[in-house]
């Protein structure tokens, strides 16, 4: 940042990517132990960013971090591109670090994203920014800071399957939908962020680099490429994902997480891909669903 | 055929065009002038400045009005410029003994050297809208001021007079714990590195410092009824200007580099005493940019009762509990977070439709067979 | 020291320092690939150019730095690695947040290092390796990064060096995390690699 006095009010101008290099270099640091002990929520100090907390903040923070001049970046949230914060982080970028945009996973270098992963399979050299509200796996069972790094030291997860066969026990399912935690290459239990657990087996040896970034709860954590990524489960109850009884309305995919629209109030709805990239794609190849144009 | 909705992007650009046309409001009306917000609307300009964690009147003026007079709004302006800021260096503690005070009052002692200053405050004035400050032309002074009779009202002193602390009075007996004194070592920055509980007492303070008037008010009035009840007295509060002194090592003195409003609140409190130490008063400590008394109060409520453990006291309440009290007193944390609620969700609450769609289809069932 | 002697630091520091962390960033999270990383830097010997690419991308007034003997000697290259990062150059290993080892024969061993918490297992030193060249076929690694198995080589390296990356690995998640700066490239060896002699 560089201010100037022009007429009263200081003319402020940003550095690329809008982080100065010294909290870029704090963030990249954080980044590179995260990748070295995959799984573990690395403590970062993470700046106040021009857009309010739980709105993506530490997820800004790891792709202003990582973003070169030649990157080619995509923002989704809920998997679409157009939704309104996907909308606004994207044009934050083109504003302050002027790269190219994409709304195609493909041609997308970096993307950062909120509650989803892609449904296009990601490829090597592409880095998956994840946006996180709660790090903590062990938040809704144990409040305090001071416990769970206690827990995760000890790898003491006991408390997890406990809350996991309650629900078994009470609803004679696991109740958990989205946020399921994982456990990251045999040691840390991980909060994937709020995706749902339909999109967990994703992350297992996916050939992409996986960036987590928490920005009020001041976390950053890593999945490397290649590294087996497991949600936790019990023998007698191995975990599902979540099937959708229709196929997509529009491109008609099967095996894609699908958005439930409202067309009326009395009862008519449809289901609809939420990955917009993805059903867009499929569409243009000639796929089509009941209610494709 | 079904078109999903699109136009994000327009969508936030017109809201953006009506939130500008909202603030700017009726446009028969002149604008308001930061000079104005500055002159007139002080102590909101204050709050901006203590919990947006930067002193700079002319640009937390301009955030109370970009934020149509949103505080919560403003402060966020302030902290989201601040931390873009590049340091030169730390400034030497800022001495309050040496205070060009504006105000000042002691609960505890009738007269004290330096005496009681009543100064500007809201204290003991009656509590009934002033329709003469409504007025136009007249609408510049209160119908109560002496002002309006040309009276001399007791103004600024040109020069700080020697006004020692409350607490440094108390000291020289022994009967208060002594402030800690200056070790030299670099206190932790809560704006530069992650804060791992538990943490020591400056940074608590620091935290406290821009933490939410509200909520520290609600803290700090739950121990007056209770709730680790710590019988505290206003040793002093404190207002008025400081000097900034910054010693550049490369030219080996020191520099003003002017001066800055803060308010200092010592609560001095009640402490039996342990096996070590005699009984004596102890020390909760308020610091706060500009004129804001309820804040610099309910702050040095808080960082006494979060005193419990170093003075062996019992935990017993929640004003106590340091994790909390400090990882929930960020409004620019805690206003984003509540508000993110308002994002779009669709995606895990269709994970949680299903579930619920289908353990209701399970249920049915089961009650089916019952019956059966 | 005089400023006309001190040799440059990065030309466009924003684009080069994003380069350079990108290529530390690739090699942690693909272990035992190479990293291409190109740098204009020339810095006095017997820092390499490479490593001094890393150090100027990553090292700044909050990571203290230690030099191994062949560097701390040379008082050209901690002129200008203070000048250039702002790094406290430390005399012992023991508070490093990082570290530059111009002589891998040398190598002092891992625990003269930080080698985190388990609390804190970050809180350990990151190792920049000067090698002379990469080859393969030296060791067999396997862990997180890595499909299946890599083979991997850099010279030079002590004798023992499976060795102490095994104990190294042993004290996961604690441990310490090598990038091994050679010409035109970067590996990265994170304590979560298992290194074997192939």
């Amino acid at each position: 940042m560089s201010a100037s006095d022009v007429g009263g009010m200081p003319q402020i101008t940003y550095n690329f990517a809008y982080l100065d290099e010294q909290t870029k270099r704090m963030i990249r640091r954080a980044i590179l132990k995260a990748i070295a002990v995959p799984g573990y929520q690395v403590p970062f100090a993470a700046r106040e960013m021009p857009m309010p907390y739980g709105w993506g903040t530490g997820g800004v923070q790891v792709t202003a971090a990582v973003l070169g001049r030649d990157d080619v970046l995509k923002v989704i949230d809920q998997g679409a591109d157009d939704t309104t914060n996907a909308v606004a982080i994207r044009g934050f970028f083109e504003k302050t670090a002027r790269v190219a945009t994409t709304t195609s996973t493909t041609e997308a270098t970096v993307i950062q994203t909120r509650h989803r992963i892609p449904e296009t399979k990601l490829r090597e050299d592409q880095i998956l920014v994840y946006q996180v509200p709660i790090p903590e796996p062990l938040r809704f069972l144990e409040p305090r800071e001071t416990e769970t790094r206690q827990l995760h030291a000890l790898a003491e997860y006991g408390l997890m399957h406990v809350k996991l066969y309650e629900d078994i026990a009470r609803h004679g399912h696991i109740a958990t939908t989205y946020a399921y935690p994982v456990e990251v290459a045999g040691r840390y239990v991980m909060d994937p962020s709020p995706i749902p657990k339909f999109d967990n087996p994703k992350m297992d040896d996916s050939p992409a680099l996986q960036l987590f970034g928490a920005g009020r709860e001041k976390r950053i954590y890593a999945i490397p490429p290649h590294t087996k990524v497991r949600s936790l489960d019990f023998e007698d109850h191995p975990f599902k994902v979540q099937r959708f009884a229709k196929p997509c309305a529009l491109c008609g995919a099967t095996g894609a997480y699908l958005d439930e629209v409202i067309l009326d109030d009395k009862g008519g709805r449809m289901f609809v891909c939420s990955d917009t990239d993805f059903c867009n794609t499929r569409q243009e190849e000639g796929h089509r669903g009941e209610m494709g144009a | 055929m079904y078109v999903a909705a699109k136009g994000g992007e327009k969508a936030i650009r017109n809201a953006h065009a009506l939130l500008a046309k909202r603030r700017r409001g009726n446009e028969n009306l002149p604008s308001i002038g930061l000079d104005q917000i500055a002159a007139q609307l002080t102590l909101a300009v204050d709050r901006v400045m203590a919990e947006g964690s930067l002193y700079d009147i002319e640009l937390a003026s301009l955030a109370v009005k970009q934020a149509r007079g949103d505080l919560i709004e403003a402060i966020f302006l302030i902290r989201a410029f601040r931390t873009t800021l590049p340091r030169f260096g730390n400034a030497q503690p800022l001495d309050t003994s040496r205070m060009l005070v504006r105000r000042r009052v002691s609960a505890t002692f009738k007269d004290l050297p330096g005496g009681q200053l009543l100064g500007p405050t809201f204290d003991y004035t009656h509590r009934l809208l002033d329709t003469a400050l409504g007025g136009g032309e007249n609408g510049d002074i209160s119908g109560d001021s002496p002002v309006a009779s040309g009276g001399d009202i007791g103004d600024i002193p040109a020069a700080p007079v020697a006004m020692p602390r409350v607490t440094d009075l108390l000291g020289q007996e022994g009967l208060i714990e002594a402030s800690p004194a200056d070790d030299g070592a670099e206190p932790f920055d809560i704006t530069r590195a992650p804060v791992a509980y538990p943490v020591d007492r400056a940074t608590r303070l620091q935290t406290l410092a821009r933490g939410d008037e509200g909520y520290l008010l609600a803290l700090g009035y739950s121990t007056q009824r209770g709730y680790a009840r710590s019988h505290p007295f206003v040793g002093e509060i404190r207002f008025g200007d400081v000097e900034v002194i910054f010693e550049v090592p490369e030219l080996g003195f020191e520099v003003s580099l002017g001066t800055v409003q803060v308010t200092e609140c010592q609560m001095v409190n009640q402490f039996k005493g342990s096996a070590e130490v005699p009984p004596q008063f102890t020390r909760g400590y308020g610091l706060v940019f500009g004129q804001c008394e309820r804040k610099a109060m309910s702050m040095a409520l808080v960082e006494r009762a979060l005193r419990w453990k170093e003075l062996g006291e019992e935990q017993s309440a929640p004003a106590q509990d340091e994790e909390f009290v400090l990882s929930h007193c960020d409004n620019v944390q805690a206003t984003g977070f509540v508000e993110h609620l308002k994002l779009p969700h669709y995606v895990d609450f269709q994970a949680e439709l299903d579930l619920v769609r289908r353990m209701r289809a399970e249920h049915e069932a089961e009650m089916k067979e019952a019956a059966e | 020291m005089s400023a006309q002697v001190l040799a440059r630091g990065f030309d466009d520091p924003v684009g080069e320092s994003q380069a350079a962390f990108r290529a530390a960033m690739w090699a942690l999270a693909r272990p035992g690939r190479v990293e291409a990383l190109a740098t204009d830097l020339t810095p006095p010997a017997p820092l390499s150019p490479e490593a001094a690419a890393l150090v100027l991308a990553l090292c700044d007034y909050e990571t203290p730095l230690w030099l191994d003997a062949a560097l701390a000697a040379v008082p050209e290259v901690v002129d200008f690695l203070r000048f250039h990062t702002g790094a406290a150059i430390l005399e012992e290993p023991g508070e490093a947040r990082f570290a530059i080892l111009s002589d891998p024969l040398e190598m002092p061993d891992f625990s003269a290092f930080p080698q985190g918490l388990p609390e804190f297992p970050d809180a350990s030193a990151t190792l920049i390796v000067q090698v002379a060249g990469f080859s393969d076929a030296r060791f067999i690694l396997e862990g997180p990064g890595i499909k299946g198995q890599t083979s991997f080589g850099a010279a030079p390296l002590p004798a023992d060096f499976a060795a102490r990356m095994a104990a190294n690995r042993a004290l996961f998640p604690r441990g310490v995390d090598l990038l091994l700066a050679g010409p035109g490239g970067v590996a990265g060896l994170p304590r979560s690699v298992t290194v074997r002699e192939s």
